[in-house]
């Protein structure tokens, strides 16, 4: 929940959850856990909900660890999903390996795609009819791994927000609303974390819905370097984003990180500038309308993916960029 | 008041700089052509639990890794640092584990080391960018978890105060002893080496590394016991065999793809002004800018 709204990344992943629903022949049911949650349900049902199970309880908001897991677990105890999905926010990465533990299931972090699908273990002579897959790079990006939990159930996997599209079901569809027992979940010793104080921002830079995207990378070689690119921003009238060797390197903030474990975005316009395109970074960009690599190396992986590629030093093609745009433009 | 702090740490390739040289021929990963390094998030853990250390005289910090054999030297670096002493849980038993069967096999041997007030881990591995072993070891050993921390603000007998850095915020936490705390990256960083306990803990080594050396390192901890590295196997560790490894792992994995971008028809432009000019006016006819 965000201000009374059901988070982005939570319809997402009820659009994702639709489409594996209906390929398994299942419902779709949700969990929703705060307080004063009247009406949430109304929420949820456009995206293709058929249960929305509502814990309203004032020990679940703010969110702490241990009362959400105490729910979920008792909840997942007696339902026995086969799949569940969360959102990749400090929320789920919090909730998520907390609740696998209690269940003994597995968990996939960061997936950026799930797909339903056939298992056959040789070994042990025995195939498993559809499993969920899931998908995500791993090693740094070097890898795309296909993980899959035959045995535990649920299969659990977290997915950031961004990665899926968000898409109405059907506005009219119904589900059913059923509100939880909290008091049959909660325990006393389950309320030993207090928040003294929160401070919760706006997202200063808003690089997710951005049209136009001038990124840097490890290969911008200092932060004082990155100024160039914030100039060609303002320019064009888009954000500044960054590889995560970047943030890393502290050149930038993580809030402006494109990426499997940063935003994903989809602008018209990604300038990629000393990026090498490693996959946890194109993960978060492969799908711009158009993309644009500047890099000293001909033979930099984000090459593969660019429309245009202008091999040399960003240093100093951004300034003529900026040039021939003032010249060019009206 | 004296503390007594876990702090769970582990060995990575470093995946951060990967070379050209870290792809073998095949197109698999050349784990060998990565350095080895400090989990970076763990160093942040490290370094609060001594700012603790510093400031409630008589605390006392443990590291913990698992890994293969050269992971002690994650501990001796640790050591270098400012830490008291470590554990190195290392065995074949373990090999294969994904997050679940690491979280158990760590909480075994934090059960064994008993006594401690807190566990401080980094937030999550470069590679595995995962972060569940640190709020996993919390479950396991029934403890509440403070994630994403940036921050310790205050420690009495009782309890912790903790700054937490989420997406769009901070938050304040309280948690009672013992308690879990993982590390965002966004922390202090760690100090760096103290050049007087490099010379005090250069020789520390675990028992592995002393019967490969020379006759003098296997006496050399009969004086100096600082120096020995406290090496588990599984079998110095209370475990059910069932949750350890590859047969205590519920994930597993199916396929694994090496990265084959797609390529896309591209223009290659060498960068002269000419060509520079024409883009821009391209991407201006076309809507793309402008």
């Amino acid at each position: 929940m965000d201000e009374g709204k059901v988070a982005d990344v939570s319809l997402e992943l009820l659009t994702k959850g639709r489409t594996l629903a209906t390929r398994l022949n299942c419902k779709l049911e949700a969990v929703v856990l705060g307080h004063k949650l009247k009406g949430v349900e109304d929420q949820m049902f456009p995206y293709g909900a058929d249960i929305v199970h509502i814990g309203d309880d004032a020990r679940l908001d703010p969110y702490t660890t241990l009362p959400h897991a105490a729910v979920i677990n008792g909840l997942f105890t007696e339902q026995k999903p086969q799949i569940a999905l969360l959102g990749a926010s400090t929320m789920g990465r919090d909730l998520g390996p907390r609740v696998s533990s209690a269940l003994v299931s597995g968990l996939t972090a960061d997936c950026t795609a799930l797909e339903i699908g056939d298992h056959e273990d040789k070994k042990a002579g025995k195939v498993y009819k559809d499993l969920l897959y899931q998908i995500r790079p791993a090693f740094g990006g070097n890898i795309v791994a296909t993980i899959i939990n035959p045995d535990c159930r649920p299969q659990m996997a977290t997915v950031r927000e961004g990665v899926m599209k968000k898409e109405i079901f059907s506005a009219g569809h119904k589900g059913k609303a059923v509100q939880l027992d909290v008091n049959k979940y909660l325990k006393p010793e389950d309320v030993v974390v207090k928040v003294i104080e929160r401070h919760m921002e706006k997202s200063r830079v808003n690089i997710k819905n951005s049209s136009i995207i001038v990124s840097g990378g490890y290969g911008m070689g200092s932060k004082e370097n990155f100024r160039v690119l914030y100039d060609l921003a303002e320019v064009l009238g888009g954000e500044v984003g960054a590889s995560r060797a970047a943030v890393d390197a502290g050149y930038v903030d993580h809030d402006r990180q494109v990426g499997q474990t940063g935003i994903t975005v989809r602008p018209k316009l990604y300038i990629a500038c000393g990026i090498s395109g490693q996959i946890q970074h194109t993960a978060g960009m492969e799908e711009s309308s158009m993309v644009i690599a500047i890099n000293n190396d001909p033979n930099a992986p984000i090459n593969k993916i660019a429309d245009y590629v202008i091999t040399g030093d960003v240093m100093e093609i951004i300034p003529r960029m900026i040039k021939y745009y003032k010249k060019n433009s009206k | 008041m004296g503390l007594k702090i876990i702090v769970l740490a582990k060995q990575v390739p470093d995946t951060r700089n990967v070379g050209k040289d870290a792809m073998k021929a095949d197109g698999t990963v050349n784990r060998a052509a990565l350095p080895a390094i400090f989990n970076p998030e763990d160093l942040n853990a490290l370094e609060q639990a001594l700012r603790l250390k510093d400031i409630h005289k008589g605390s006392t910090v443990t590291l913990l890794t698992m890994g293969p054999g050269r992971a002690a030297d994650i501990i001796r670096e640790g050591l270098y640092r400012g830490a008291d002493n470590g554990f190195l849980l290392t065995d074949r038993a373990f090999a294969g584990s994904d997050t679940l069967a690491t979280s158990y096999a760590l909480s075994c041997a934090i059960r064994k080391i008993k006594d401690y007030d807190l566990i401080i881990a980094g937030r999550q591995a470069i590679d595995g960018d995962t972060a569940q072993v640190g709020p996993q070891v919390a479950e396991k050993l029934g403890l509440p978890q403070i994630t994403y921390a940036e921050d310790i603000l205050s420690a009495d007998k009782k309890k912790i105060v903790v700054k937490r850095r989420l997406e769009r915020g901070v938050e304040t936490v309280e948690a009672p002893f013992p308690c879990v705390i993982t590390v965002n990256g966004s922390a202090a960083s760690c100090r760096p080496r103290a050049a007087k306990l490099i010379m005090k803990y250069k020789h520390a080594r675990t028992i592995s590394e002393r019967q490969n050396q020379s006759e003098d390192y296997i006496d050399l901890t009969a004086d100096r016991p600082y120096l020995n590295i406290q090496e588990w196997s599984v079998n110095d560790i209370e475990t059910d065999h069932q949750w350890l490894g590859l047969t205590g792992s519920p994930t597993k994995v199916k396929t694994i793809e090496n990265v084959v971008f797609q390529a896309k028809e591209s223009k290659v432009l060498s960068g002269t002004d000419a060509e520079i000019e024409e883009l821009i006016k391209e991407l201006i006819v076309n809507h793309t800018i402008g």
